[in-house]
């Protein structure tokens, strides 16, 4: 969790604002740092988390967050979190042996063309229950929905109407029907203004996504180019729906990223620079 | 590995409280059981090498074990072949085990042209007899002893000098010679042996790489790779070569087409690649036709799905070979990825574009 970011987005794990889609995003950059606030605020704030690990090994996740500050195996044990770890449950799919428990989950392997129905459903089913608390387990606070590189689903074959159609059911089901919130990070590279780059997989769905999510965190490199003491720009969008429509408001940071956290500072105001 | 190296460790450290020798801190002592790895100063991960120490730098002191290094290759394969050899020559030396894949070339031909190692002061072993894994700590000594004759130094302190030795350097106007390649344990993959049956399935996966996963995934459970497995044997590391992926002699499309058929192929094969590896004490390495694959956004989800990435671009060819800028100077070297495994920043080098210059023996990156 980085106490800079939480300023910046005026929440805390005591407070924060519920039935939001956060959606973080890079461009030839790196957001997957975002991810890690976003679990560890979360899983401070006591929501019941389900965590899609798409990219990375649960060993790799449990690790940072250790660093800050947050035991995933224990959530793990106490059920304030439930983590797919989309690496392990596809092996077994992507070579198929004998008398191997396959995951319903990452059905969509076997034939990326019919959906990511499975994948929701594993999601609704693992965060509806969370209401319980009948067998003495503890009782978490609202569903929270994290996706650790959606745009990887891209990569397995599957289609951006699909992925979208996923979002949108996952936001109806975590954000309206379970007042939870989500987070997502797409990641895409090549140019902002492609020419013909408008149909293509990652620069829809990003797009697509852009317009369900209600906050948006933006991550890009620097305009000028490589820099050692600063990793890149952050671009912070809320949308608000206030009576008399829609209303927006951007801020840009700097921000590097270190050991156990991140500093975010406004621009051309680095401890390097000054 | 994705796995930080304490549980790697652990096993052998349970049994083996002989192992801490006076020259390491107790706590690192445990790691140095495999030979030619070393952990990483940043982030506790266990590193190898990837052949060129210059590279090893670049990628923040070694190849993490576990992870993928994708090189695109330049225009004639010539130095992307060449690292890929490096990378295979250095786990011959570390007599770690191998397992190439090609389509092109068989993989006997890419493992005779190794370059021979520099071997000042080196201690290289010679399958002499039945090979024995120099880190079994209970007969270390009487091992050493059996197993491992040096050329030029006294017995225990050059073996000590060659299993903490990381990265070597390599000869490559010469080849190794075949007995020290022979020591090697090599698993080869070579496509056209591979008959592959097409069939009905929608998977994205086409045949040829399902069938060296498959391949790959036999290896690493029958030689006991897998981290979880609990070992009686000590452990080793299987280096993975995989040549010019994405080549249209291994049934790709990729580089043929505008709008290959198979565009998922490449990118599922390198996610199941990734699902393999951080289960397992292996490392790959994998070069890829990228100047063949027009899709950018393409060759980013390539990127991303690879651990590092670095670029080749040589001068052969180009108008840059007269400019006098480069006169030094066989191509430039690109990174353009970096992990960050287990911990939240990643080492970034200095400069991300570099040249790269292959003198009469050595090839180095500046």
């Amino acid at each position: 969790m980085f106490t800079e970011l939480n300023s910046i987005l005026n929440s805390t794990p005591d407070s924060f604002t519920r039935k939001e889609f956060v959606l973080l995003s890079d461009r030839q950059s790196d957001a997957s740092f975002l991810i890690h606030h976003f679990l560890s605020f979360y899983l401070r704030a006591r929501c019941k988390v389900c965590f899609l690990g798409l990219v990375q090994s649960f060993s790799h996740y449990s690790a940072i967050s250790q660093r800050l500050g947050v035991s995933l195996t224990q959530a793990k044990e106490k059920g304030q979190l439930i983590f797919l770890e989309g690496l392990k449950e596809s092996l077994s799919i992507l070579i198929p042996q004998e008398g191997n428990a396959e995951s319903q989950a990452v059905d969509f392997l076997r034939d990326p063309t019919v959906g990511l129905r499975c994948l929701y459903e594993f999601v609704q089913s693992s965060l509806s229950s969370s209401g319980g608390g009948e067998d003495g387990t503890e009782e978490w606070g609202p569903p929270v929905l994290l996706v650790d590189d959606i745009s990887v689903l891209l990569s397995l074959g599957v289609n951006a109407g699909a992925v979208l159609d996923f979002s949108h059911y996952c936001r109806a089901t975590v954000c309206s029907q379970l007042q939870g919130n989500m987070v997502m990070l797409v990641r895409c590279d090549g140019e902002e203004e492609g020419d013909d780059g408008d149909d293509e997989g990652p620069e829809l769905l990003l797009k697509g996504l852009t317009h369900q999510c209600s906050l948006t965190l933006h991550v890009q490199g620097l305009p000028t180019g490589y820099c050692r003491d600063i990793h890149g720009q952050v671009e912070v969008c809320w949308r608000r729906r206030q009576g008399d429509g829609q209303h927006t408001q951007k801020k840009l940071f700097q921000y590097k990223v270190h050991d156990k956290g991140a500093s975010f500072f406004a621009r051309g105001t680095s401890s390097a620079v000054l | 590995m994705a796995a930080p190296v304490d549980s790697v460790g652990k096993p052998t450290a349970e049994r083996s409280p002989f192992n801490s020798t006076s020259f390491q801190k107790k706590t690192r002592s445990k790691l140095i059981s495999i030979p030619g790895t070393r952990p990483s100063v940043q982030n506790g991960q266990l590193l190898v090498s990837t052949g060129v120490t210059s590279l090893d730098y670049l990628l923040g002191g070694g190849l993490a074990v576990g992870t993928v290094l994708l090189i695109e290759e330049d225009r004639y394969d010539s130095y992307s072949r060449m690292i890929l050899k490096y990378f295979l020559a250095e786990g011959v030396v570390c007599r770690h085990e191998l397992f190439v894949a090609a389509a092109q070339d068989n993989p006997d031909d890419i493992l005779q042209e190794l370059p021979a190692p520099i071997l000042d002061d080196v201690a290289i072993h010679k399958p002499v007899d039945q090979p024995r894994l120099s880190c079994e700590p209970q007969d270390s000594l009487d091992a050493m002893k059996i197993a491992w004759r040096y050329q030029n130094l006294p017995k225990v302190q050059s073996a000590l000098a060659s299993t903490s030795r990381f990265g070597h350097y390599y000869d490559v106007s010469k080849t190794m010679e075949p007995e020290i390649r022979q020591a090697a344990k090599c698993h080869r993959f070579y496509l056209p042996e591979h008959p592959t049956q097409t069939s009905a399935t929608h998977s994205p996966m086409i045949e040829s790489y399902s069938a060296l996963l498959k391949s790959l995934q036999e290896v690493i459970h029958r030689e006991g790779f897998d981290v979880a497995a609990s070992m009686p044997r000590s452990r080793n590391i299987l280096r993975v070569g995989l040549h010019s992926l994405g080549s249209a002699l291994w049934g790709d499309d990729l580089s043929c087409h505008d709008n290959p058929r198979h565009s998922h192929a490449l990118t599922t094969f390198l996610y199941g690649l990734r699902a393999l590896l951080r289960s397992s004490l292996s490392v790959a390495v994998v070069t890829v036709p990228s100047h063949l694959i027009q899709d950018r956004a393409l060759m980013g989800s390539i990127t991303r799905l690879c651990d590092n990435a670095i670029a080749l671009e040589s001068f052969k060819g180009s108008e840059r070979e007269t400019n006098p800028l480069y006169k030094d100077y066989h191509g430039l070297l690109h990174v353009h990825q970096v992990p960050h495994l287990n911990c939240l920043a990643n080492q970034l080098p200095d400069h991300k574009d570099l040249a790269f210059k292959l003198k009469r023996k050595q090839f180095t990156i500046e």
